[in-house]
Order: structure tokens, then C-alpha cells, then sequence
């Protein structure tokens, strides 16, 4: 069971596939792996009818965050720029995921990592504009953490200097709180969720880099008004980047586009 | 589950066969839920050596430090602003702990 929020079951395994292959389950091996200096040494107290206590002071969401900073580490190594892109279900994260690598594939290597609880549905989208992907399949899980994108990664075996689009599971809460080494989080929100759904979930918004309002092509047919999404999102975080986009129409994709080119290291 | 696995590694390490008592420390801005994790907690542990373990949680209080005018105060969600100048610009002292403090095994 996942100890932040639960989810999962004792034998639910992650899955990796590549299509056109068959699934891999996410391997365990690194989960036993516990290391006496990672952590300060446990001290043990006096008995107290036979009872010890020991010290333990360890970070819950430690080995998370010892796998992002792997992963990070790699993705600094090789010039890759990871994008972490989260939303609720629905927000269009696939088709904005398709209009990008559409514009891009051609000018930077682009590779793809697909989150969902089941099929392989996204992944084949991707698949379809050949670009490489692997597709995690959580399960019962609601959010990819760093030992899957690892794993995932090792399959993908990128080129350096290229884009890692990884599309999270349709989620706005429990993703915010695992670290996956991206190099930028990007918050998708579409004009249908409410004006003000990032008040609500306020650590997915305080933790992204970038915010995308998606499918602005609507907003003649709706009664929302785009300045308060933003507002409220500046009240969580300050620093959001906003892009006002439609990945159906491509309307405000530019800004979408130069703003992810910016980001690739120039090559020496 | 984090914790568990946590304390079972430290109770293997121990000698121990039980764990009876696990100490946390959750801060009010860490994003846990408490209830659900003390509901969630026997469900967690079944079949593990923290079978039938109480669970402790210190609950650790916000506190920013106002990166415009440096004044210390409490708050209780990340986008709450400075009580004195209002900005919401912050650096987080303490309140997003989520850590396991000790065991109590035997």
C-alpha cells in the first residue's frame, strides 16, 4: 500500500511496457535495499520490561527522493530536460502531449513516459507519431514515483540532449508529493474544472513550474472568467509560468513551444 | 508502505521480532491526511512485524518566515499570506515534516 495515500495493494506491482512487447513489472530490487549510511545510526534505549526503543528519524518519502535525485542527476548528465506534466483526468494532457511532439520531434530527440492505472491506450497514441515510449501501468496506484521513471528510462535508453515528456496519472493530488527528478513540473488545468480548483488543491499548484489553462477554444460556451484560475493559482504560487492555450485548435501554442525550446541546453 | 517498511527494516536490524509503538512526525503542511492514516494504519500493517503497533504522530505546526519584511508566523496552508505586509512570498521553516522517529519494539 502506498504510505502517503494509500493506494495500491500488497502484491500490486507497477508495470512497464514498451508496445508491441509484453509487460515488465517494476523491479523491486532497489526497495531492499537499505543502507546503513544513508541515514544517522539508530540508538537504542535502556529495557523497559523487555521494550527497546530505537531512534529512527528517517523520511517517509526518503527513498522517493533518493531515486529523483538519481534520476535528476542522470537527466543534468545527458542534457535531458524531463518535463513532468500532472492534471486531473480529462485536462488534455495526451492531446497536448501529441500537438507538442508533433512540433518538436523533428527538432530535438523526444521520448515519452505514459502514466495510467490501465491500458496502453495513451502509450499507442504516442506510438502512433513514432516517437519512443514506454508505458507504466500503476494498477491500483495513483501516481508514478522515481523507481518507474528509473526503470522506465533504462528502457527508453534516451539520447543526450532531448526532450522526456512524462505524462503522469490523471491526478491533482498524491503526484504533487513524489519528487520524480524532473527538470520542470507543468500543471495542466482545463476552463471546464472551476475558477477555483487551484485554492483546492493548493500543493500540486505550489509545487509546479509552469501552469497550462487548456482548451480556451470553450470559453465562448462557459461562464468563467481565465484572470481568476490565474489569480487564484498566484495566491499558491507566485512564480507560475501561464500559458492560455488549446491543444485541439493550437491557439497560444507558440508561447507553449519557445518556452519548452529555452529550455534545452545548448550544445557546446 | 514508507512507514512500515521503515520499521521493519529498523526492528530487523534490532534483533527484534515486534514492533509495538511507531513515532512519526507529520507536519500540517506535509499533505497527510491524519485520519486517513490512522484509518489506514491496521490495514497497513497487517502481516507485518508492526502488526497490532500503536502509532504516534507528532504533528509539527506551519511556520514561514515573510521574505519581504522577515517576520516570523504561523500558517496553516501554503498559500496563506504574511499577517503584517500580506505577501505571499515565504520560506517555510518548519510544518512539511514527514519523517518516522523512533520505534518501540520487543
Amino acid at each position: 500500500m502506498c504510505g502517503v495515500c494509500g493506494c495500491g495493494e500488497p502484491d500490486g506491482k507497477a508495470t512497464i511496457t514498451v508496445p508491441g512487447q509484453a509487460p515488465r513489472p517494476v523491479s523491486e530490487e532497489h526497495h531492499h535495499h537499505h543502507h546503513a549510511h544513508d541515514h544517522p545510526h539508530p540508538h537504542a534505549h535502556a529495557h523497559d520490561h523487555g521494550r527497546t526503543v530505537i531512534e529512527v528519524e528517517q523520511d517517509i518519502l526518503h527513498e522517493n527522493a533518493l531515486g529523483a535525485a538519481r534520476n535528476r542527476g542522470y537527466f543534468e548528465g545527458r542534457g535531458i530536460v524531463a518535463i513532468n506534466l500532472v492534471s486531473s483526468p480529462g485536462s488534455g494532457k495526451t492531446t497536448l502531449l501529441e500537438k507538442t511532439l508533433a512540433a518538436l520531434k523533428d527538432k530535438v530527440p523526444c521520448y515519452v513516459i505514459e502514466g495510467d492505472q490501465q491500458t496502453m491506450n495513451d502509450a499507442n497514441r504516442i506510438a502512433s507519431l513514432e516517437v519512443p515510449v514506454v508505458q507504466v501501468n500503476t494498477g491500483k496506484g495513483c501516481h508514478l514515483e522515481s523507481d518507474m521513471i528509473y526503470e522506465a528510462v533504462r528502457q527508453l535508453n534516451p539520447q543526450p540532449h532531448a526532450f522526456l515528456f512524462i505524462e503522469n496519472v490523471g491526478n491533482l493530488v498524491c503526484p504533487s508529493l513524489f519528487d520524480l527528478g524532473e527538470s520542470r513540473r507543468v500543471v495542466i488545468i482545463s476552463v471546464t474544472e472551476g475558477e477555483d480548483k487551484p485554492a483546492k488543491y493548493p500543493d500540486m499548484f505550489h509545487s509546479s513550474h509552469a501552469c497550462i489553462i487548456n482548451k480556451i477554444d470553450l470559453l465562448p460556451y462557459l461562464n468563467v472568467d481565465v484572470e481568476k484560475i490565474k489569480a487564484y493559482a498566484q495566491q499558491v504560487n507566485p512564480n507560475l509560468q501561464f500559458f492560455e492555450l488549446s491543444a485541439t485548435t493550437l491557439e497560444g501554442f507558440d508561447a507553449w513551444l519557445k518556452w519548452l525550446e529555452t529550455l534545452i541546453p545548448q550544445k557546446a | 508502505m514508507g512507514i512500515v517498511r521503515i520499521a521493519e527494516a529498523e526492528a530487523r536490524k534490532a534483533g527484534a521480532g515486534t514492533v509495538r509503538r511507531v513515532e512519526i512526525r507529520v507536519g500540517m503542511l506535509a499533505g497527510v491526511e491524519l485520519d486517513a492514516l490512522h484509518f489506514a494504519w491496521p490495514m497497513a500493517t497487517r502481516e507485518t512485524l508492526a502488526e497490532g503497533a500503536e502509532l504516534d504522530v507528532e504533528i509539527i505546526e506551519g511556520r514561514a518566515r515573510c521574505l519581504e519584511c522577515n517576520q516570523e508566523y504561523s500558517i496553516e496552508h501554503l498559500f496563506d499570506t504574511c499577517p503584517h505586509c500580506h505577501s505571499p512570498f515565504k520560506h517555510i521553516l518548519q510544518g512539511k515534516e514527514l519523517s518516522v522517529k523512533a520505534l518501540e519494539v520487543g
